[in-house]
């Protein structure tokens, strides 16, 4: 992205709605950069974090996104603007701090970026971070496009600072991941001075101490502030109406949705009966603004993801003020046209459209339709997730799977989100027995190693990730020690945060700079809790199950297995193949071997194809990365591995 | 401003395959070829788990006018390039209609039920028939062939954008592909490019 700090002022590039958000944040000055990876949010952090030194600024992957808001908030206190980003689920974990910092105000712009996910296409949920924005009472903005991405990203910053607190900008996948032609702004080159003045009067905003307390005054400013942010918004260019005068039908929406409204207006041809409400800010609504377009008509069609948050903000409103606008008639997710789970689509917002105004909405003739669809359903196989060829977790849930049967007592796994969460899949033998958050798996863990007194007998393995690790499983992890629960812990420790593209953690020996830091050692952070702590590479595969044995045996309190290998996609890996791999065709037995063909079947790697027509075993050569380890699964040897020179 | 008038507005392209098959960098490098013609471009892509195993597609709209939803909307896709043959026959069952053009590499990714022997793959000609019965033209390209023979199955995708170079009516010319690519790759890989993009627009002499 070489082009993202170029300063030409009105050069028109094309970029990703992050890339969008990055720009607008450079064109605001912004000087402290922090997060915590997740998609669809990474690409902004990690495109700051390159331009970083050039630019001057602090830009820091934190251990957690509650961490990364406090870092970002010594930002805003001491002068500097900051801004903190992250996906939708960050915002639970960094909400007890936001809750507080709402209450004792920020002074240089801050900027919340929470990146939600609609239809959850790379989440284990479709959590929304708008009703945030009204729990904690802060402004709330929703860019509809790629250009209001990075306008509305450079606005939000001062906006903070006109009220003195943070401004959440909130983005969705199709947003963040989609790109669009962008014209660029310039970018500021004046010098920021940082310092924290707290020596003032306790009340004093700019020179006072960060304190959310007394209560009563702090909120009592707070909801000054949010009745300031109402009024700027009354006359905000980023709320926008597109329509004719009197329209039959008014659709109000906001972010991605807006671009699917007014595609549905067009496939029906309606741009004459149907007008479209696209509101940037939509917390607080601005009152005067809203009621003068629901004045025009007395049909509104709400068009929101996932939960009715716009619905009801605008309904509130409309019950208010039915006394001047008349009793209007409500079209949105409580009455069903629009899905209240999943992402939206041009598709769905024209069929809602199209059964309110009564109209016949087709995308194809029936006749192709039909053939499409038998032609796809007899064709078109389904294509199942699972790990990647030469990934260390499909070794690691192997071992895992195999001393849970060996055990026999009705072991299981409780899991957290990572790749690894596939192991629920056929892919990690259907291992992973719970999944929830960050860490879940081990307070869950700790908690099932509690439940001996009442007949509990099932070994308790949990696992979570190296990044995970320092993420949110420490706590859980201490607890168990403490409270002397039995459990197992896995660490897949990988080498980085790898799912969401390799960002580094606080366990590697370098930061988001690039610079050489101190890394944290996981082992030793457990061998320090009381744990008993072995150390496995899981492509040995033997050894792995065996320690495993042995420590789900082990019935006295916290065990951690530290499972190394570096993930399969990582630069060091894709340099080159360990093992070329083949098969000896006269020792795979296929059909007739009593393994049921046990590396094509169950094993399942992507780089293992099953020949049809010689009934045996082969390696794709394009697919195969040359790990090596399913050398080692064949009962007759027939997998052949040599080291590559 | 564009010097060549779009076929229709906006002009909606598809690029689909199978995670790793280079679809995000086919789909920017026609993108920015484009955006260096003075269109607005819109691109949708999947993401997140597309990487392990999963379909994955890029919907790219081509505008005079104004940036457009990320997503095509239903039966409305102009060209589609599959990367993988089946993937071009799902694309259709949802974005197709009888007048869309289809550009399909012929060689197969087997899904995991596939390899492991639990169902099968269709015959690439029951594929083809199915492409011709959905799409008013079709071009059949063993681009991960070629690319293999070029030493980096990779390269199909960038085949595959010279194949749509040699058919479609946008203004794609060998020149900003060149100044693209040069963008996203290192120097060295820059003839490799080139000569693959070639082998893409002579492939697509004749509609089979």
């Amino acid at each position: 992205m070489p082009h993202l700090i170029e300063s030409g002022e009105g050069a028109q590039y094309l970029l990703m709605g992050n890339e969008a958000i990055a720009r607008g944040a450079l064109e605001a000055g912004v000087k402290v950069v922090t997060g915590y990876p997740g998609t669809p949010s990474s690409d902004i952090v990690e495109r700051l974090a390159k331009v970083a030194i050039k630019m001057n600024l602090y830009v820091e992957w934190s251990t957690n996104e509650k961490v990364a808001m406090e870092v970002a908030a010594a930002g805003s206190l001491s002068g500097v603007r900051s801004m903190c980003v992250m996906k939708q689920n960050g915002v639970n974990v960094a909400s007890d701090f936001l809750l507080h910092l709402a209450g004792s105000g920020t002074r240089a712009g801050m900027v919340l970026v929470p990146c939600d996910d609609p239809g959850a296409l790379s989440s284990a949920n479709e959590g929304e971070s708008r009703y945030f924005a009204r729990l904690f009472e802060i402004p709330l903005l929703e860019p509809g496009d790629f250009q209001e991405a990075k306008d509305m990203t450079r606005w939000a910053f001062e906006l903070s600072e006109s009220i003195r607190n943070p401004v959440t900008l909130r983005s969705v996948t199709r947003m963040s991941h989609a790109s669009g032609n962008v014209t660029f702004g310039d970018i500021p080159s004046e010098d920021v001075h940082a310092e924290f003045q707290c020596n003032g009067f306790m009340l004093d905003p700019m020179q006072g101490p960060a304190l959310s307390m007394p209560v009563i005054y702090r909120h009592t400013e707070q909801q000054k502030k949010i009745k300031k942010a109402r009024e700027i918004f009354e006359n905000c260019p980023f709320n926008t109406y597109r329509g004719p005068d009197k329209p039959e039908l008014l659709i109000i929406t906001s972010s991605a949705c807006s671009l699917y409204s007014r595609e549905a207006i067009r496939i029906l041809g309606v741009e004459n009966t149907v007008g479209l409400l696209k509101l940037g800010t939509t917390w607080p609504l601005p009152p005067k603004l809203v009621k003068r377009y629901l004045s025009k008509t007395d049909k509104i069609l709400i068009v929101e993801e996932v939960l009715p948050f716009l619905e009801e903000s605008v309904k509130i409103l409309a019950a208010e003020s039915a006394y001047e606008i008349g009793i209007k008639r409500f079209y949105g997710k409580n009455d069903g046209i629009i899905p209240s789970v999943g992402e939206l689509n041009p598709d769905l917002v024209a069929e809602a459209l199209a059964q309110i105004l009564a109209i016949d909405y087709q995308p194809v003739s029936d006749e192709y339709a039909e053939k499409a669809q038998r032609l796809a359903t007899l064709q078109v196989p389904p294509r199942e997730l699972t790990f990647c060829p030469g990934c260390p977790h499909r070794a690691s849930f192997w071992s895992i799977h195999n001393a849970l049967q060996l055990d026999g007592r009705k072991g299981f796994v409780c899991g957290d989100i990572g790749c690894y969460s596939l192991a629920m899949l056929p892919c990690g033998f259907n291992t992973l027995k719970t999944l929830h958050s960050m860490g879940s798996g081990a307070g869950l863990a700790s908690g099932f190693g509690k439940l001996g007194s009442f007949g509990f007998t099932q070994p308790v393995l949990a696992v979570c990730g190296d990044s995970t690790f320092f993420h949110a499983a420490i706590p859980a992890l201490i607890n168990a020690v403490h409270h002397k629960s039995n459990f197992t812990l896995v660490v897949l420790d990988n080498g980085g945060t790898a799912m969401t593209g390799f960002q580094p953690h606080p366990g590697l020996e370098i930061n988001a700079l690039g610079e050489e830091v101190p890394s944290v050692d996981i082992a030793e952070v457990c061998k320090a809790m009381g744990a008993k702590v072995e150390i496995r590479d899981p492509f040995d595969l033997e050894g792995t199950r065996e320690t495993l044995n042995q420590l789900i045996e082990d019935k006295h309190g916290l065990k951690v297995l530290i499972l190394r290998q570096i993930c399969a996609l990582s630069p060091e890996k894709r340099a080159g193949k360990q093992y070329e791999m083949t098969i000896d065709e006269q020792l795979c037995l296929g059909d007739r071997c009593g393994c049921n063909r046990w590396c094509t079947r169950i094993f399942r790697c992507p780089g293992l194809v099953w020949d049809q027509q010689k009934r045996v075993t082969r390696i794709d050569d394009v697919i195969c990365t040359g790990c090596g380890i399913c050398a080692d699964i064949c009962p007759e040897g027939a997998i052949k591995r040599q080291e590559v020179a | 401003m564009t010097s060549k008038q779009l076929p229709h507005e906006p002009y909606n392209i598809i690029i689909t395959g199978v995670g790793g098959q280079g679809n995000v960098m086919a789909s920017r490098i026609l993108a920015n070829m484009l955006v260096k013609k003075g269109y607005y471009i819109t691109i949708g892509e999947s993401f997140g788990a597309s990487q392990r195993g999963g379909s994955v597609m890029s919907h790219i709209r081509i505008s005079e006018r104004s940036n457009w939803s990320p997503q095509i909307p239903k039966g409305r896709a102009h060209a589609v390039i599959a990367l993988e043959p089946t993937e071009g026959i799902r694309i259709l069952k949802d974005y197709g209609n009888p007048n869309v053009i289809l550009l399909l590499n012929t060689r197969p990714i087997y899904p995991v039920a596939v390899i492991a022997g639990e169902i099968e793959y269709p015959g690439l000609d029951e594929i083809k028939n199915s492409a011709r019965d959905l799409a008013s033209k079709v071009w059949f390209i063993g681009a991960s062939d070629e690319a293999i023979k070029l030493g980096n199955p990779i390269l199909g995708n960038i085949i595959m954008l010279g194949a749509l170079s040699g058919v479609s009516d946008l203004p794609l010319e060998n020149e900003d592909f060149k100044e693209v690519i040069l963008s996203t790759i290192p120097p060295d890989q820059l003839d490799i490019n080139l000569k693959a993009y070639d082998i893409g627009k002579r492939k697509v002499g004749l509609p089979l």
